[in-house]
């Protein structure tokens, strides 16, 4: 095989996707771009249709809140392992997804997006819900238009839960006026210092606090209201006049001042900047090319923020075919050791394992997400962390392959000497897997 | 500190303290089996080193064609005028003088080409060439053992597996189920020293892994070397707990009788050390877990057979750096109650002449010592062994005497 072709289907393989299974780098090398973008045109992965949706988690919650003074102490616990199976289902079914779906690049995008906008089960209410966001505000906009995942994101319940949005009262609202609460400037905050414009995108205090007035009434249909647990604006929480965001005033029109407010936010040249910098970041390297950045971001501005374009860009940006640029985070390198072995760790396993390795599904530690940066994952502790890990992997595999037929299935002639060798010399068909795992260049992609 | 990272993670996991000292390296695995006797497979792999564990001090090429690794006659246990134990195993020696420990000093199977990976997987399939390694020995032995005991109303109930995975041995057509210590199991140091040499020279892992090691109270040039720098709170002292616990399960009235265990951590290309140093340190590992096994085995110990065997054994002379290369024969232990011990078991090959002119040279094929025990002790009949258990080596005569009448 030529060389290069082989090198760019290492990376259209594990930089796109997650790795490939063993067979899998001949075929993609006849055509690493094409088996990339390709993919963008692939059919949704089909999910296991039994996962509850987030209306009936969250209307499970608002009762068990209702009920809370006269609950028995057997309901409450009943609630929290049906929350806790639920959270293991979403693990499964979206780490299945990605280990033996057809398109692993829409599960990277679906694993970038639901980063970007991050809700985390470090509040416990969404734990049930945290996995639905990511199958009905996420999934189905990777390849759609940015302002469209924008407003599923941060219209879902589990958003409006975890930037407790859900408190957030006009003080001038009916409610307001009467309760005496007020604003809640979360969501709005990281609306556009995360989600939107990026911390660097221009905004002021007073924006803020702007939004937050814009934002006011986006809560959850109480139980006894229709489609309870789901988006629902309230205008008596809404707090009433004109608003100026950004230097645009926004004239009061209830429900359609926060659309308009999130439509101009997604639309915003400070936006295409942010989203390409972390797209850049997550396919190119951690300190990705400024050129690269904004011939992204100009296709993001050129087509309204259409994803499927921005992210064809990103393919056809020559920096994001380097070998070898990105280090894997644990997530990733649970998911490539399951593909290229063709086993799958039960959740419990992988939750665990990935709760030592500082990256639980849903459970990130701030609403900025995880860092898509290699010196956030390889430090003195985590590095024997990671050993300690693609160990453990290894002595679980139910039937271990060969590990040098592997390594050549894996990496073929990309594999430096060394590697190769210390594979081939290992003491144990598992020890060899190990050490496969563990090189440097597994650990990377 | 690694306990104080490994205690930390358990309690930020709820866990005992007690899953990680299990944790690291071995796997055991448990099965049904007859009567009250018990029967117990520990697989040592990376190829131990015969010629350390019981030196042939009286041997007259001994000293000179080892080098610089042989031990001297008097840091070890004299056995005979011939052989002597290494002291790393002198928690064996009341066994050994009790008349329940028998060493074959010289085993091997009839494998002869040195790959770790094809050596376990005879070692544990019982055949002499890779055909069709998806069942093993034991496994096909327990099928033997159910059958004949459906009219003796043998239990069926799965077998428990402790650490990982099933290995080769047990794997095949009679279920095995397993169980494993909950909790992240430690890299072992032989493993991180392995990955070393892999990140000295990467930028990104080289210096953490480095600055890792040294906060965890290994020696920080373990990147520009191979050797690993002694014990690091895991590794071989991992082996004991865990024999304790397949003990505990075997001698249970209504628990498994079979079981095989794993001890990795054998394959020491450098720095083997003599009387003290890494092997001396993976033997005291193993004796402890055999003593482990005894004594949590308690009254049943009588009625056991453990068999402790490696894919290979270790050049004769030293290597460049202080520790030996893949050889061939080397030491097979036999231990228990029921074994008639107290001596060495087979010829003696001598190390004037030796295999491919590097390696000690077999006297006792494995699968004979395999098959002797599986006869007497099991009641599986020669014609089944040799049909079903070892098809490659029908011919091969069940080694005798090996147990107490």
């Amino acid at each position: 095989m030529v060389a290069a072709a082989l090198t760019n289907a290492l990376v259209a393989t594990t930089r796109f996707g997650y790795a490939p299974r063993p067979g899998e780098l001949a075929s993609v090398a006849r055509d690493p771009r094409g088996w990339v973008l390709r993919q963008l045109d692939a059919p949704p992965a089909p999910l296991d249709p039994a996962l509850p949706n987030s209306a009936a988690m969250v209307a499970e919650l608002l009762q068990l809140r209702q009920d809370r003074k006269n609950q028995a102490a057997d309901a409450l616990k009943a609630a929290n392992q049906r929350r806790r199976a639920v959270y293991l289902a979403e693990t499964a079914v979206r780490t299945n997804a990605a280990v033996n779906g057809a398109a692993p690049l829409l599960e990277r995008l679906t694993r970038f997006w639901s980063n970007h906008f991050t809700v985390s089960c470090i509040r416990p209410e969404i734990t049930g819900f945290a996995g639905a966001f990511e199958r009905e505000a996420i999934r189905p906009h990777v390849t759609g238009r940015f302002v469209d995942l924008l407003l599923a994101a941060e219209r879902h319940p589990a958003m409006l839960f975890y930037l407790d949005q859900v408190l957030s009262i006009g003080p001038d609202s009916r409610v307001g006026q009467r309760q005496h609460k007020g604003l809640n400037e979360n969501l709005a905050r990281e609306m556009m210092e995360l989600h939107t414009l990026g911390v660097d995108g221009g905004y002021t205090q007073d924006d803020v606090e702007a939004l937050a007035r814009i934002l006011t009434g986006w809560s959850i249909a109480r139980l006894r209201a229709p489609n309870a647990g789901t988006f629902r604006f309230y205008p008596q929480l809404h707090e009433p006049g004109s608003q100026t965001l950004l230097g645009k005033t926004y004239p009061e029109s209830g429900y359609d001042q926060g659309e308009l407010a999130l439509r101009d936010l997604a639309a915003h040249p400070a936006t295409a900047t942010h989203i390409a910098t972390q797209l850049a970041r997550h396919f190119i390297a951690d300190n990705p090319p400024k050129d690269a950045v904004q011939r992204i971001a100009r296709v993001f501005r050129d087509t309204g923020g259409d994803l499927k374009r921005v992210t064809q860009a990103v393919v056809h940006e020559d920096a994001a075919w380097q070998p070898f640029a990105k280090v894997r985070t644990p997530d990733e390198l649970l998911i490539a050791a399951s593909r290229i072995t063709g086993f799958t760790p039960p959740p419990p396993f992988l939750v665990q394992t990935l709760h030592i390795l500082d990256q639980q599904p849903f459970f990130a530690p701030s609403p900025a997400g995880w860092p898509d940066d290699a010196g956030d994952w390889v430090g003195p502790e985590s590095v024997l962390h990671r050993a300690d890990c693609c160990q453990s992997f290894a002595a679980r595999l139910p039937d271990p392959p060969d590990p040098v037929a592997l390594a050549d299935a894996v990496f073929g002639e990309t594999l430096p000497d060394d590697t190769a060798q210390a594979i081939r010399r290992a003491a144990s068909r598992r020890e060899g897997l190990a050490l496969l795992l563990a090189s440097p260049e597994f650990q990377r992609r | 500190m690694t306990t104080t990272r490994r205690e930390f993670l358990g309690e930020c996991l709820g866990l005992a303290a007690g899953a990680f000292a299990v944790a690291g390296l071995p796997h055991a695995v448990f099965a049904a089996a007859p009567g009250n006797r018990r029967f117990v497979v520990v697989l040592l792999r990376g190829a131990m080193d015969g010629l350390a564990a019981v030196p042939p001090v009286g041997d007259p090429h001994y000293a000179e064609k080892r080098g610089a690794i042989a031990l001297p006659a008097a840091a070890c246990i004299a056995l005979d005028s011939h052989f002597a134990l290494n002291p790393g195993l002198k928690v064996l020696e009341p066994y050994y003088r009790r008349g329940e420990l028998l060493l074959v000093p010289a085993s091997g199977n009839g494998y002869r080409t040195r790959s770790h990976f094809d050596g376990q997987d005879l070692m544990e399939c019982g055949l002499a060439a890779k055909t069709r390694e998806t069942d093993g020995w034991l496994n096909r032995a327990l099928a033997l053992i159910q059958q004949q005991g459906a009219s003796r109303s043998y239990d069926k109930r799965l077998g428990l597996a402790v650490g990982g995975a099933v290995p080769l041995l047990l794997r095949g057509a009679v279920p095995v189920a397993s169980w494993e210590p909950a909790g992240f199991k430690a890299a072992d140091p032989d493993f991180v020293a392995a990955l070393g040499p892999l990140y000295a020279h990467d930028p990104l892992f080289g210096p953490a892994l480095q600055l890792g090691l040294k906060t965890q109270n290994f020696s920080d040039t373990v990147l520009g070397d191979t050797a690993p720098k002694g014990p690091g709170g895991f590794g071989p002292k991992a082996f004991a707990p865990l024999a304790a616990a397949a003990g505990k399960l075997l001698a249970a009235e209504d628990g498994p009788r079979i079981a095989a265990l794993e001890m990795l951590g054998w394959d020491t290309h450098v720095n083997q050390g003599t009387e003290n140093g890494r092997l001396y340190e993976n033997f005291s590992g193993l004796a402890d877990g055999f003593d482990a096994l005894a004594q949590s085995l308690g009254a049943a110990w009588r009625n056991t057979v453990v068999i402790a065997t490696t894919e290979f054994g270790r050049t004769v002379a030293v290597n460049g750096t202080n520790g030996t290369d893949h050889g061939t024969a080397t030491v097979m232990f036999v231990i228990g109650g029921a074994v008639k011990g107290g001596r060495l078991y087979g010829d003696w090959p001598g190390l004037a002449k030796l295999q491919d002119d590097r390696d000690l040279r077999v006297a006792v094929d494995s699968r004979s010592v395999a098959k002797g025990i599986l006869r007497d002790h099991l009641g599986i009949d020669a014609a089944s062994l040799g049909a079903k258990v070892f098809p490659d080596a029908a011919g091969l005569k069940p080694a005798e005497g090996l147990l107490r009448a």
